[in-house]
């Protein structure tokens, strides 16, 4: 029996009341809100290391938060905190310091990185050892306590769940570049189980360093347009060559809508529906027949409870690859039908790039903004229609639309795919 | 409460220093009477021991070269104990059921390619070689196919490939408390009716130079001859990495009822919490997780504790005042540390122990005592409840609770 605390399958129903924002374009929903109503581009030139000689050599990088110094695990932690504290603040739930639920975190796998690979070989050099005998000398006979505090796995969740006081098991996830979704959709099965009435989902990544991107760059995946950055991005153009690697957190407070109405909070959104749907064709292409990716949207399509009819809108996945913009619109073909013809279908990651990790969330944070202000972010750099891709993709400029439901997709390397489905409360 | 379903374990598969499959750790854990001999290798990678992996042929599990060649030796060792439990459950090669069983990995790194760490650190003599670094060493030095194989999530990536399982797929990262959150999550999703049928568990590549590093800098590692994991609390502590791929399916009671498939043993219980590990915390944490556990499964009489304790100090530790306390409250409790004798496999640890839990259910016995002491005591009686402790080295604390099935 469905009323307005559960939803047609008689489970808790989920609302949205904190959304938290960190991208290249800025600090906070406000500011990203403004860049990404007015089609701006957040990715420059990378001045983190030297870029010369590599052909790709822009990012969507956040350099504005204070971190002492680049290490990939501090920023992830340093966004997710920003992003996590906007949404608590925003849903008024627990103290800063005491969130009443679990964490969910999306971040990318952590590692010991050059500088600290650098440091542990330059500390050993009178030991006459060579390679990595010499960098494990070095690690017996000092402590490294910044080192070790950074380069465990759990290290980002533990910050953040130190800082936020989330309760129980602070859960990392990596679904590549599906993982922010991942982390929204444990948030739904965990209060649709009863094990919570709140939950903190946060999607954060880091990755632009020097390995990350050559390998990237060496598996033909990024833009190559290093003279011009903002123009970088263009998903669905014709002329797209690639994406653009950036960073960002994007954090939702997840509550059960009869826990948030009973403490009075503002309902921001509702999360209807989770799909996924694994893929067992290539580490990196999805299946040529796009089963797995249309197989994700329609376990969420159902997961909602609605028809494809419902889909008012699709923040797509859109990272500007060929291959990706393709599949996807082919996929969205197969799922909706000639409901697509009517159903514009944007790109966040025009302007933002691709955060990895974190796009499922941010990009799930940046769909209910579309809701709630009823304005849809364009595809900028839309210069060139592909005519295999025959979508509404709101060109280059915003567009002012009442939306209440919205598809969003992630979709990963190692075929592991996400939809969300999320309504206007 | 809504209804729960029961949650059992229909496959088991197991790979690590002591045998190739499920059925060979069986023999050598249960019916061997004495117990066995751990593999370890001391020498390679000194003053670290390590338990390295039972030779295996790869391609009984991942026929095509071209897949192995696009794994690590971590991936290889996970896809290979996936295959053996989707076989023991009687599901590979069923594409329908496959299409519909879900898959949730532990995982920490991928492995990096240590030569060219090594290349990099010597050529570059100078830290203000960077420069040269992103321009010419790492774009020749740097395999595109590999960087897949140190992605987190690609072994999962790659049992979907090579065992065509695509229900759906998650990995969960933390060191131990990947385990730990892997085995909860299915878990609790198979009880909650929000999936019928999982594949989960975790691997680790004990055998490198990287994962030692990783390791080494907060010291974690044991240095020097093998000692039992009780041993090492009492001289300052330290885990010694085992080479382990341990999956296992779980199942719907009547989903598994629905295609006759013959269980081990049903999970009655997980749960898991994260310390602060202020002295003292650890044993609370483990204390009010237990109170948690039995809440609704009330086990009586003889309780073998399958401890995952990794041998580092204060966590090790504190969990041994816990299983003491236990003991004062139920005097049949049996204590083994299963880190004794296989190592200790980190992400893959808490998913090891759930697979052992399962073989020790089903043969209805505890294995012999993992060497002398007064904590591992022998049994002879028969084993109904089996409680598996996950206490990560640093982080997370976990306990499973296992019942036969009448």
């Amino acid at each position: 029996m469905s009323n307005s605390y559960h939803d047609t399958r008689g489970r808790p129903r989920v609302v949205v009341t904190g959304i938290g924002l960190v991208t290249s374009l800025g600090r906070g929903k406000a500011d990203n809100w403004t860049a990404l109503a007015a089609g701006r581009s957040g990715i420059r030139p990378i001045t983190r290391f030297p870029t010369e000689g590599l052909r790709t050599a822009i990012a969507g990088s956040v350099d504005f938060l204070d971190i002492g110094g680049y290490s990939a695990p501090a920023l992830s932690a340093a966004m997710a905190l920003a992003a996590g504290a906007e949404a608590i603040t925003e849903a008024r739930i627990g103290s800063p310091d005491a969130f009443p639920g679990p964490l969910y975190l999306a971040t990318p796998p952590a590692e010991i990185e050059w500088p600290q690979r650098w440091s542990l070989y330059d500390a050993s050099s009178g030991s006459g050892e060579t390679g990595y005998k010499r960098l494990l000398a070095a690690a017996r006979a000092s402590e490294w306590r910044e080192m070790r505090a950074l380069c465990p796995f759990a290290s980002v969740a533990e910050r953040v769940a130190a800082k936020l006081g989330t309760r129980g098991l602070p859960v990392s996830i990596s679904t590549a570049c599906a993982s922010g979704a991942t982390a929204i959709q444990l948030g739904v099965e965990a209060i649709r189980r009863g094990d919570t009435d709140a939950a903190l989902c946060i999607g954060t990544d880091s990755s632009v360093q020097i390995e990350a991107l050559i390998r990237f760059s060496l598996l033909s995946a990024l833009s190559t347009r290093s003279g011009a950055p903002a123009e970088a991005s263009r998903p669905f153009s014709k002329d797209r060559d690639g994406f653009v690697m950036a960073e960002g957190a994007g954090a939702l407070v997840l509550e059960s809508h009869a826990a948030a109405t009973a403490r009075g909070a503002e309902i921001l959104g509702v999360v209807l529906g989770c799909g996924e749907k694994a893929d067992d064709y290539h580490r990196t292409r999805s299946k040529p027949d796009g089963t797995a990716i249309i197989g994700a949207i329609r376990n969420a399509i159902a997961d909602a409870g609605i028809a494809p009819g419902d889909i008012d809108y699709v923040n797509a996945h859109g990272t500007s690859t060929p291959e990706n913009d393709k599949m996807e619109y082919l996929s969205l073909r197969a799922v909706l039908g000639d409901h697509l013809a009517a159903t514009p279908v944007s790109s966040n990651k025009s302007m933002i790039g691709h955060t990895l990790s974190a796009a499922g969330a941010i990009e799930a944070a940046i769909s209910l903004l579309t809701i709630r202000h009823g304005v849809l972010p364009p595809t900028i750099n839309y210069a060139m229609p592909d005519p295999e891709i025959p979508i509404d993709p709101v060109a280059n400029t915003a567009r002012a639309a009442p939306v209440r439901t919205v598809l969003s997709n992630s979709f990963g390397f190692g075929g592991q795919n996400v939809s969300l489905v999320l309504g206007a409360p | 409460m809504a209804h729960r379903n029961e949650v059992w374990i229909t496959g088991v598969g197991l790979v690590s220093s002591l045998g190739a499959d499920a059925r060979e750790h069986a023999e050598k854990l249960f019916l061997s009477g004495s117990g066995v001999v751990p593999i370890i290798d001391e020498t390679r990678y000194s003053p670290y021991p390590v338990h390295p992996l039972v030779p295996l042929d790869f391609s009984s599990q991942i026929s095509r070269k071209s897949d192995q060649k696009q794994m690590e030796l971590w991936q290889r060792i996970g896809v290979y104990a996936a295959g053996l439990a989707l076989s023991d459950a009687g599901i590979a090669g069923d594409a329908a059921l496959l299409d519909r069983t879900d898959l949730v990995v532990a995982a920490g790194s991928g492995e990096r390619d240590t030569k060219v760490d090594c290349e990099v650190l010597e050529r570059l003599g100078s830290r203000e070689d960077a420069a040269l670094l992103a321009k010419e060493v790492l774009p020749s030095a740097l395999r595109p196919t590999l960087f897949l194989a140190q992605l987190s999530n690609m072994l999962a990536g790659n049992i979907s490939i090579v065992h065509n399982v695509t229900g759906s797929s998650r990995t969960f990262m933390g060191e131990e408390m990947a385990g730990l959150a892997a085995i909860e999550n299915a878990f609790r999703r198979i009880q909650a009716g929000q999936a019928d049928r999982i594949l989960v568990g975790g691997a680790l590549n004990a055998e490198r130079e990287d994962l030692l590093l990783g390791y080494e800098i907060g010291h974690n590692l044991w240095r020097g001859p093998h000692r039992l994991v009780w041993e090492r609390c009492d001289e300052g502590g330290g885990f010694i990495p085992g080479s382990v791929g341990a999956f296992v399916v779980l199942e719907a009671r009547a989903h598994a009822e629905d295609r006759s498939a013959k269980p081990y043993a049903r999970i009655a219980a997980v749960e898991t919490d994260r310390a602060s590990r202020a002295p003292g915390q650890t044993v609370q944490a483990l204390m009010q997780l237990f109170a948690r556990l039995n809440a609704g499964s009330n086990p009586s009489g003889p309780l073998l504790a399958l401890s995952g304790a990794s041998g580092v100090e204060p966590a090790s530790g504190e969990e041994l005042v816990f299983l003491a306390s236990l003991a004062v409250q139920n005097p049949e409790i049996t204590v083994r540390a299963y880190g004794s004798l296989l190592g200790h496999s980190v992400e893959a640890h808490f998913p090891l122990g759930i697979a052992l839990a399962a073989l020790a259910l089903e043969q209805g016995s505890a294995p012999p005592p993992f060497g002398q002491s007064d904590i591992e005591r022998p049994f002879s009686g028969s084993v109904q409840h089996v409680l598996v402790t996950g206490v990560g080295h640093w982080r997370g604390e976990g306990l499973a609770l296992l019942q036969a099935i009448e």
